[in-house]
């Protein structure tokens, strides 16, 4: 690929312009960088509507059964969400400080920014692992895995009768959990559940090695205030990946 | 204007495509135009392999009982000539292979917004159109095209990992065109040439800009159900499937808020090809310019708001119902608006029925047979009569091959002169496009007449009533199969050994023919002023070059045309 930049280049050597990070096509640095923002906002537009879809499930299932996700609720754990959601928006935080140390030609400051935002994606991660583990561990899967056990059902203080209650040796009657099966019970909000910060979780990993990438832009002294693009667009899109969990903390966890 | 005719003289010898030479160069080229091609190439392998599943289909058809192959396989052929020509084919072809090389021409820049991107998404294609082609080895998926719950989704029935792969290769094929989208929109939005206001684009522009938008909004929609669906599949997810207290009908909501506005994904970049195509061989400025220019919005916009009408009978509830047939009589408003100014313009034209003429007045006679059975569908209690019959089938071939095949051919012979440089013959390509017109109507008007008389659409027997109408119907489709290997013949032979092509063969004032042909590598020294899109008579045909020259640039012997 960067043959095919540097032909371009030598195709029209009498251009004015001799910066690499400048493609040919844009006149100058401001027509290439509102081209990108334009770009990127189109891409978190798209975003928006990838998991429209899954909040439009949300919607409808809660809309015809609201029971099962006051219960589901019941399962989550209240206190790691709401310091998770402190961890992201503090990274959204260094992330538009990242950008403005980028403006400001401050490099120290923009590789601290970009390091503190990895850290905190990297410490969110670490709590979903916490959460996630627990529920696996104790059987509360998605849809057709979902056999929890005697304990969590108890911990998370379930309405009697709402699912089958496994017996002192842990053993369910098929009959009862088929039936159960059947209609949007506590399997659905979990399959919404894992499906919805699931998908959520492999946006922060996405944001995770975009920002490396960055980092080692940031490290070789590609940014300053003429030009910043990229710090810019990944920080955009870092702030919508943020957005998404302060929707799903509430509508998920705090909702009963 | 001197030293522009110089920089063309000069840049003759050094073309795009003899700018750098080897396989490699072209695997790893930004250069739109190779891109372009490339889709091109792709594109037209998806319509062969397409076209050869259509004709099993069809042969099998042939009689009421087995034929050729088994029911299994034959559910599979009509599954994957459905994919594969949706997916590879019609969604990609004309805003990928032939927006990508000309848009960026008609704006008079070097290439797209985002080049690495736009190279990015042919890779994507490339990697989807494996996933979907490697399901067909795996045993191939028997679900339709529509990948309809509960049947995908519940692991007892069907071809499990087909159906895994298969919805993969959609999802990845999904973002190669939202890429595509997302550049389209960044380049016309940000990079259009000096005197170049909204409303002095080329309405090929103005369809390409707003085929992005649906892209853009739509996609990521089929993206995230299709991805539900891989999940349920193996992971037993439980959103579709009854089984597990799943909604199916659900799927069929998230399906079609895609797949309704994707027809359109299909169809406008096909009007914008025809608008192009009209003006210029009536040598007539268009008529309505701003009509046909606000329309392509008002249907991108009012079709995110019809998808309903494909569950009149699946159980949506009757307000519902009465609310999407509204809505899809108003989605007819724009496309006859269309209609009705493309016929205005060839009103006291000076026409000339040149191939990609012919093959744009095929597409309107299509096109409107197709939207106007589109009434019959989306009027409630015919459509109970109606649905999922041959009629239905017969509908959308009319709409998406007459529309959109037709509209490739009008584009391809159009363009293909400043894509190669070289003349086609017009003799293959008018008997060409006589036997695509003829063996289209064959093979699928008597569809709408057995449709009407009840022949389910997908059955592999069929009644004995309804053996002519579909022996007849195959016949026509081997017609059609041969008159589309004679047009791309057409279009290959030229491109080979064709006499050399002037700049401007058709005497079309927007900017792309104001560069050479082939264009040169970086299509412009520097950005021109934009002109008149449809200002004909800016240009006299010059007999020495036998093409179309600016007034100013023209011998002082040449007349006014
Ligand atoms: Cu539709």
């Amino acid at each position: 690929m960067d043959a095919a930049a540097h032909e371009s280049h030598d195709a029209h050597g009498h251009d004015h312009h001799h910066d690499p990070r400048l493609a040919h096509h844009f006149e100058d640095h401001q027509h290439q960088f509102d081209t990108g923002k334009l770009g990127i906002w189109l891409f978190l537009g798209q975003e928006l509507l990838f998991f429209g879809g899954l909040f439009c499930a949300y919607s409808i299932y809660r809309g015809l059964h609201p029971e099962v996700f006051e219960e589901g609720a019941k399962f989550l754990n209240t206190n790691l969400g709401a310091v998770n959601t402190v961890v992201l928006l503090f990274s959204s935080l260094t992330a538009a400080w990242s950008v403005r140390a980028a403006q400001l030609n401050n490099k120290k400051g923009l590789i601290l920014a970009i390091v503190l935002t990895i850290g905190c994606a990297f410490g969110f991660l670490g709590i979903k692992y916490v959460e996630y583990s627990h529920k696996l561990h104790e059987g509360v899967f998605w849809g057709q895995s979902f056999h929890p056990t005697r304990e969590i059902l108890e911990e998370a203080h379930v309405t009697p009768g709402v699912v089958p209650m496994p017996a002192e040796d842990g053993s369910v009657d098929p009959k009862a959990e088929k039936i159960a099966m059947l209609k949007p019970n506590l399997h659905t909000f979990f399959s919404i559940y894992f499906m919805m910060t699931g998908l959520h979780g492999i946006h922060v990993i996405a944001g995770i090695l975009v920002y490396l990438w960055i980092l080692r832009r940031a490290i070789r002294g590609d940014f300053n205030s003429e030009y910043y693009g990229p710090v810019d667009f990944t920080a955009l899109y870092w702030h919508l990946v943020d957005l998404v969990w302060i929707y799903l903390f509430p509508l998920l966890y705090l909702i009963h | 204007m001197t030293a522009d005719a110089a920089h063309i003289v000069s840049s003759r010898d050094d073309t795009y495509l003899n700018h750098t030479k080897g396989l490699l160069s072209w695997v790893v080229t930004l250069d739109h135009k190779r891109i372009g091609l490339m889709y091109l190439l792709s594109t037209a392998l998806a319509l062969c392999l397409g076209g050869v599943f259509a004709l099993l289909v069809r042969t099998e058809l042939w009689g009421p009982e087995e034929n050729l192959m088994s029911h299994d396989v034959y559910n599979q052929m009509f599954t994957l000539h459905g994919a594969v020509m949706v997916f590879l084919f019609i969604i990609p072809s004309i805003p990928a292979a032939i927006g990508n090389f000309i848009l960026p021409i008609m704006l008079g820049v070097k290439d797209v917004a985002f080049p690495r991107l736009n190279l990015a998404s042919f890779y994507i294609y490339v990697v989807g159109a494996i996933f979907l082609v490697t399901s067909m080895y795996l045993s191939a998926i028997d679900t339709g095209w529509t990948f309809y719950t509960p049947y995908s989704s519940s692991a007892q029935v069907g071809s499990q990992s087909a159906v895994m792969s298969s919805a993969m290769g959609v999802f990845i094929l999904g973002f190669s065109s939202i890429f595509t989208g997302i550049n389209f929109i960044a380049t016309i939005n940000t990079m259009r040439p000096k005197g170049m206001g909204w409303f002095n684009m080329p309405l090929f522009l103005w369809a390409v800009y707003a085929t992005s938008i649906i892209q853009v909004l739509a996609t990521p929609v089929l993206a995230i159900t299709l991805l539900l669906l891989t999940v349920e599949r193996a992971f037993g997810l439980g959103i579709f499937d009854p089984a597990l207290g799943g909604d199916p009908v659900l799927f069929q909501h998230f399906f079609w808020f895609y797949s309704h506005p994707a027809v359109y994904i299909m169809v406008l970049p096909a009007m914008g090809v025809i608008s192009e195509v009209i003006g210029t061989f009536s040598r007539k400025r268009i008529f309505g310019y701003k009509f046909i220019a606000m329309s392509s919005l008002a249907i991108a916009f009012i079709g995110f708001l019809v998808w309903g009408h494909h569950m009149f009978t699946s159980g949506q509830s009757k307000l519902a119902s009465m609310v999407f047939s509204g809505l899809t009589y108003l989605v007819a408003v724009p496309s006859a608006i269309k209609v009705f100014n493309w016929l205005t313009t060839l009103y006291k034209g000076s026409i000339r029925l040149n191939a990609p003429m012919l093959y744009a007045l095929s597409f309107i006679w299509l096109f409107a047979i197709g939207g106007l059975t589109g009434m019959f569908l989306g009027t409630l209690a015919v459509d109970v009569h109606l649905h999922d019959t041959y009629f239905v089938v017969a509908h959308f071939h009319y709409v998406m091959v007459g529309g959109t095949v037709m509209a490739l051919f009008a584009g391809l012979y159009y363009w293909w002169p400043k894509f190669f440089g070289r003349m086609y013959n017009e003799t293959i390509a008018k008997v060409a496009c006589l036997l695509v017109f003829i063996g289209f109507n064959v093979t699928f008007f008597p569809q709408f007449v057995m449709g009407s008389q009840g022949m389910p659409r997908r059955y592999y027997t069929y009644l004995e009533q309804y053996q002519p109408f579909h022996q007849i119907s195959t016949v026509g489709a081997y017609i059609l199969g041969f008159g589309i290997l004679m047009a791309f013949a057409g279009l290959i032979l030229a491109a080979l050994k064709g006499p050399k092509a002037p700049d401007n063969p058709w005497g079309a004032n927007t900017l792309e023919w104001h560069t050479s042909s082939p264009p040169p590598f970086d299509n412009y020294a520097s950005q021109p002023e934009a002109t008149d899109p449809y200002d004909y008579h800016a240009l006299v045909f010059d007999e020495k070059i036998g093409g179309w020259v600016k007034v100013e640039d023209a011998p002082a012997t040449g007349g006014e045309a």
